[in-house]
């Protein structure tokens, strides 16, 4: 386990290193998240319907997704690892005593972290005092926060599993530009980045349930504003610990399988 | 503009040595709007209307805007990444020749791929004017083909803004992308629906309103003074590369190459 700790700390020295971008970043994110809850606010002021979440839910997702970008966005991404990929570098990498899965895994883990670390923090202390109806809710209670910040974190290590299929699948295509986009359009959308799930109709509800990709954002952020019930989110953990079981073994088979046919070239 | 069509030339030449790679971005880049615009089919199959808007009304706004936008991205690519024209001072070049530096610049890099884009933007477009009821004069067609015209040219006097601030700062900025694609995002919706000021923002700082909800109400006949006004009111919002230019002037002057 050292080894992939101390990637993890070595990364995250690193990712703090670049705090200006961090600050121009936190602007955007407070542009879009304005943006969208104005929008909703626009939908909500004149509707006869009955929507499936209220205003105060939607504006907590849409706070909660600007802060978290780094831990939810697919489009995240490491020009590192394909480098070694696409130039042949990755032979030093074989050269590692350590498992190269779990290397890359660590190493990506931690970039999202530490950029997060920067945002998130600074972007919550301010939504939390912004004036009505743009203000981000406190959870119900302390039992529902805990969940939140548990299913959170297993999300996190979900998402990790998820672009990792994005780095083995350049070892077939050389490229990662195709993986990326189309991965990125599907993995965002059913992630309920675009809108939030439930605005969804019946049967797009179903093919986003079943997939992996709401479970990394979707379902922590439900529970944070209470729109998921505490049942059923003791319920979607075990769900999602089930799948980040599932998307590790198969990544690893994968990695396997793909490490098997490599051929580095002399040079 | 003889020397424009050149540059063009030459660099579409150029991308379709690629041509798989220009297909598969091309195709990318038609789904990534797509996404977008499932999203606002879904919400208004939730909510039915925004401010009494509907959903094709909207969608008219969506396709006009984006398709100045996949325009204004293919075209004003080079002032999109003019910092690298300036980190590696590739900019000092431009400077001794006997042309203007913004067609240079323009003519830098041309990103054909867009074309996905405006694909996208034109089906959505089609497909609104099947379903919409447009009382349609020359005057409303020609006040859409303008609508778009002035979108692309607010679109790349911010890329060209965005560029200037390059001279002093050498490194791109983030925050430049609040006004390009927020300014998308924010323009793809009639923009009365926001905050009073946020739409005053985006009609008398950046005319987006110009080419987006004040001729707008002129296409659906929801105004009832004289034509001939809001035919002229994207005409406005091409005005906005004045200023942009100027700055762009100023900005040249008191440029310093990098060096290396």
């Amino acid at each position: 386990m050292k080894p992939y700790y101390s990637v993890l700390r070595l990364r995250l020295v690193h990712g703090m290193q670049y705090r200006s971008a961090a600050f121009a970043g936190m602007a955007t994110q407070f542009f879009w998240g304005f943006m969208y809850i104005m929008i909703f606010e626009a939908f909500f002021s004149h509707t006869n319907s009955n929507p499936p979440m209220t205003l105060e839910q939607v504006v907590a997702y849409i706070w909660l997704q600007q802060a978290f970008l780094a831990l939810i966005a697919l489009w995240f991404r490491d020009n590192e690892i394909f480098d070694l990929i696409t130039k042949g570098n990755i032979a030093y990498e074989l050269c590692r005593p350590c498992d190269l899965y779990g290397f890359w895994y660590a190493k990506l883990l931690a970039q999202r972290i530490s950029a997060a670390l920067l945002r998130s923090i600074p972007i919550l202390l301010v939504v939390f005092i912004l004036p009505e109806p743009y203000r981000l809710t406190i959870p119900e209670n302390i039992e529902t926060l805990l969940l939140f910040v548990m299913t959170m974190f297993v999300g996190l290590f979900i998402l990790v599993a998820i672009s990792m299929f994005i780095y083995i699948s350049v070892f077939l295509t050389m490229s990662p530009t195709g993986s990326l986009l189309m991965l990125g359009v599907v993995g965002e959308f059913f992630a309920g980045l675009i809108i939030p799930i439930p605005f969804m109709p019946d049967w797009l509800q179903a093919i986003a349930y079943a997939l992996p990709f709401r479970w990394t954002m979707d379902f922590p952020f439900r529970i944070y504003s209470s729109n998921i019930s505490e049942t059923d989110a003791w319920v979607g953990l075990g769900i999602q610990l089930v799948w980040l079981f599932v998307l590790v073994s198969l990544g690893r088979i994968a990695l396997k399988g793909a490490l098997n046919k490599v051929v580095v070239q002399g040079g | 503009m003889f020397i424009f069509g050149k540059y063009l030339s030459i660099l579409l030449k150029a991308q379709m040595q690629y041509r798989v790679s220009f297909l598969l971005l091309s195709f990318g880049q038609f789904f990534v709007p797509f996404s977008v615009f499932a999203g606002l089919y879904f919400l208004f199959e939730q909510f039915g209307q925004i401010k009494g808007w509907s959903f094709y009304e909207v969608g008219l706004c969506f396709a006009i805007i984006h398709m100045a936008f996949a325009i204004s991205e293919c075209f004003g690519r080079g002032f999109d990444s003019f910092s690298q024209l300036v980190a590696s001072g590739d900019f000092d070049r431009l400077l001794v020749r006997p042309r203007s530096t913004v067609l240079q610049v323009l003519g830098s890099k041309f990103e054909f791929t867009r074309i996905g884009r405006l694909l996208q933007s034109l089906t959505v477009l089609i497909i609104v004017l099947v379903h919409i009821e447009i009382d349609w004069t020359i005057a409303k067609v020609i006040t859409m083909m303008l609508m778009v015209v002035s979108g692309v040219f607010i679109f790349v006097g911010i890329f060209i803004l965005a560029a200037t601030l390059c001279f002093w700062t050498i490194q791109a900025i983030e925050v430049a992308n609040i006004f390009t694609d927020g300014g998308r995002e924010i323009a793809q919706y009639p923009l009365d629906i926001y905050k009073k000021w946020v739409t005053r923002f985006f009609t008398f700082v950046i005319p987006f309103a110009t080419t987006n909800y004040i001729p707008l109400n002129y296409l659906l006949g929801k105004t009832d003074s004289s034509d001939l006004f809001y035919v002229f009111i994207p005409l406005a919002g091409i005005l906005f590369i004045l200023p942009c230019l100027l700055i762009w002037h100023y900005g040249v002057k008191h440029y310093r190459s990098t060096g290396s």
